[in-house]
């Protein structure tokens, strides 16, 4: 009963911020245009890393290449659903109407993560599904079902914590007022994903899969792809999931302890 | 008297958007780790010996990326964000009656920001000296106002070019996505991720004549001590401040024509 009436508010949210999305249809297609042309170069900036070397970490280019498109596939969701939202909350608690949202019978969490959507997302998701697509060929993995609920599963919890990464700093609004910013740093973090973590040197390595753990979010994913990886890898990625959504969950009803509105 | 007026309403407005920016010391501090990327290339190189293949130590490589570091530090523009949020909340209509320019509003408000990322830049390189102690070097004079000249032309090029797709706000309501689209070119093209000298040659043999390679290869090749031409990157530079500079002058006033104060 309560799911479904979740299902029903997330449909109107589907349908009001796909209007005013649409209402800029060539902005849709300039970020299209934008999406192609930084896949593009980051195959090309992979294709100079390799130009005189046959292995990256332990990758050969074409299984590389897995690794760009999760990333692609994943930076797609970010901007389909995490980037307009949750920036979405700095300027909620900036001009104090968190108030409005936290007032509504409905779950805060899922209200301000969920409210908007930008379509122009969808595409770079696509463009990284016709990317991995094509891996599969190169790469001549045979898809069979073990195969396909492995990688689903590893996905999934990459999206799991990619999803309380960009939650856990947009809390911390709450007390800080302008954190925008620290999103940008996640950002660039983020950004290593396009790379084999085995490419890093080894402090770095260590960074990137305690800290920030990127290592699980488009690392795993890949060596599933591959057939590399192991039972534990994959039952760690899932506790990992598990544990940064609980305390992404704990840390916002923490937070709106302190929450003190404004300018009312 | 003219030029003691100009002189004095560039020096108030430095001096409001100085203090302006210093209120905000930890947006600042975060926009200038958000930089780092350049770090996390050069663990890729190094890490790879991948530099071995294009003929650079790994000292010389790591000032190589430290300068692209630095050089994009003082680079930054985000004019065209900051205009677009004015133009959308009709705060353009008011300094449009002012006898001066909006853009110089902009321009004193980036060269205040850059004084105050000065510090925090310098702290970076500092840790990056710690973990890298045999990359410390001391350019020459010479060297050093050089490349902070060409450091301020890239500036100036980017400035040019951000600020004529700004413009097209006077157009079009989202010109930031237009920004967006030109950030990808600027991003693999300019030397920030891997130095121009390692591009494959059909990329070599027009790159040359954009003004990409301009923007952060030349500066950060010229201040770290590798081989670059000087002459011929000045003298590109100022070539291109000439080619943009019109052009923005010619829309700005199409623009000015075509304003419709909104919001207000």
């Amino acid at each position: 009963m309560n799911l479904r009436k979740y299902l029903k508010v997330y449909k109107k949210f589907l349908h009001t911020s796909l209007a005013s999305e649409l209402e800029y249809k060539t902005n849709i297609l300039i970020d299209l245009i934008t999406a192609i042309l930084s896949l593009i170069g980051s195959i090309f900036l992979l294709s100079i890393f390799f130009q005189n070397n046959g292995y990256i970490g332990g990758w050969k280019f074409e299984q590389a290449l897995i690794i760009q498109g999760i990333y692609t596939i994943l930076n797609g969701i970010t901007n389909t659903w995490f980037n307009p939202n949750l920036t979405e909350i700095v300027k909620h608690i900036r001009e104090g109407t968190l108030d409005f949202v936290l007032l509504k019978p409905i779950d805060s969490q899922f209200f301000i993560s969920l409210k908007k959507i930008n379509p122009s997302g969808f595409l770079e998701i696509m463009l990284g599904f016709f990317l991995l697509l094509f891996c599969i060929r190169i790469n001549q993995i045979n898809l069979n079902l073990s195969f396909l609920t492995l990688s689903l599963i590893t996905i999934s919890c990459s999206i799991c914590i990619l999803y309380s990464l960009w939650f856990f700093i947009s809390t911390t609004t709450i007390w800080f007022v302008k954190t925008w910013n620290a999103i940008e740093v996640l950002r660039s973090f983020l950004y290593i994903g396009r790379f084999p973590l085995n490419s890093f040197s080894f402090s770095l390595r260590i960074f990137f899969s305690v800290f920030i753990p990127i290592a699980f979010i488009t690392t795993i994913p890949s060596e599933v792809f591959l057939g590399l990886s192991q039972l534990w890898k994959i039952l760690l990625e899932v506790i990992v999931a598990t544990i940064f959504l609980i305390t992404s969950r704990r840390f916002w009803l923490f937070a709106l302890r302190f929450y003190s509105s404004a300018s009312s | 008297m003219i030029s003691n007026l100009i002189n004095r309403k560039i020096f108030t407005l430095l001096k409001v958007q100085y203090s302006n920016m210093l209120e905000y010391r930890v947006e600042i501090a975060l926009w200038a780790i958000s930089g780092i990327i350049p770090f996390f290339m050069l663990n890729i190189w190094t890490n790879n010996n991948l530099n071995e293949s294009i003929n650079i130590s790994d000292v010389m490589l790591s000032r190589y990326f430290l300068c692209a570091f630095f050089v994009r530090q003082f680079s930054v523009v985000w004019v065209v964000f900051s205009f677009e949020e004015d133009s959308l909340m009709g705060k353009v209509s008011p300094y449009l009656i002012q006898p001066l320019n909006p853009f110089f509003r902009y321009f004193a408000q980036h060269l205040a920001e850059q004084i105050t990322r000065f510090p925090f830049a310098l702290m970076i390189a500092f840790f990056f000296f710690i973990f890298n102690p045999e990359s410390i070097w001391i350019p020459n004079l010479v060297i050093l106002f050089l490349s902070i000249v060409s450091t301020f032309l890239s500036f100036l090029i980017q400035f040019l070019i951000q600020s004529i797709v700004a413009c097209l706000c006077f157009w079009t309501e989202k010109a930031s996505s237009i920004e967006r689209l030109l950030f990808i070119p600027t991003l693999f093209l300019s030397g920030l991720l891997a130095p121009v000298v390692s591009f494959p040659t059909y990329v070599k043999s027009w790159i040359y004549l954009t003004p990409f390679p301009y923007l952060i290869d030349f500066p950060a090749n010229l201040l770290s001590g590798n081989e670059t031409n000087i002459s011929r990157g000045l003298s590109m530079q100022i070539l291109w401040i000439f080619l943009l500079f019109p052009l923005f002058k010619k829309i700005w006033s199409e623009g000015t024509k075509k304003y419709t104060a909104m919001g207000s």
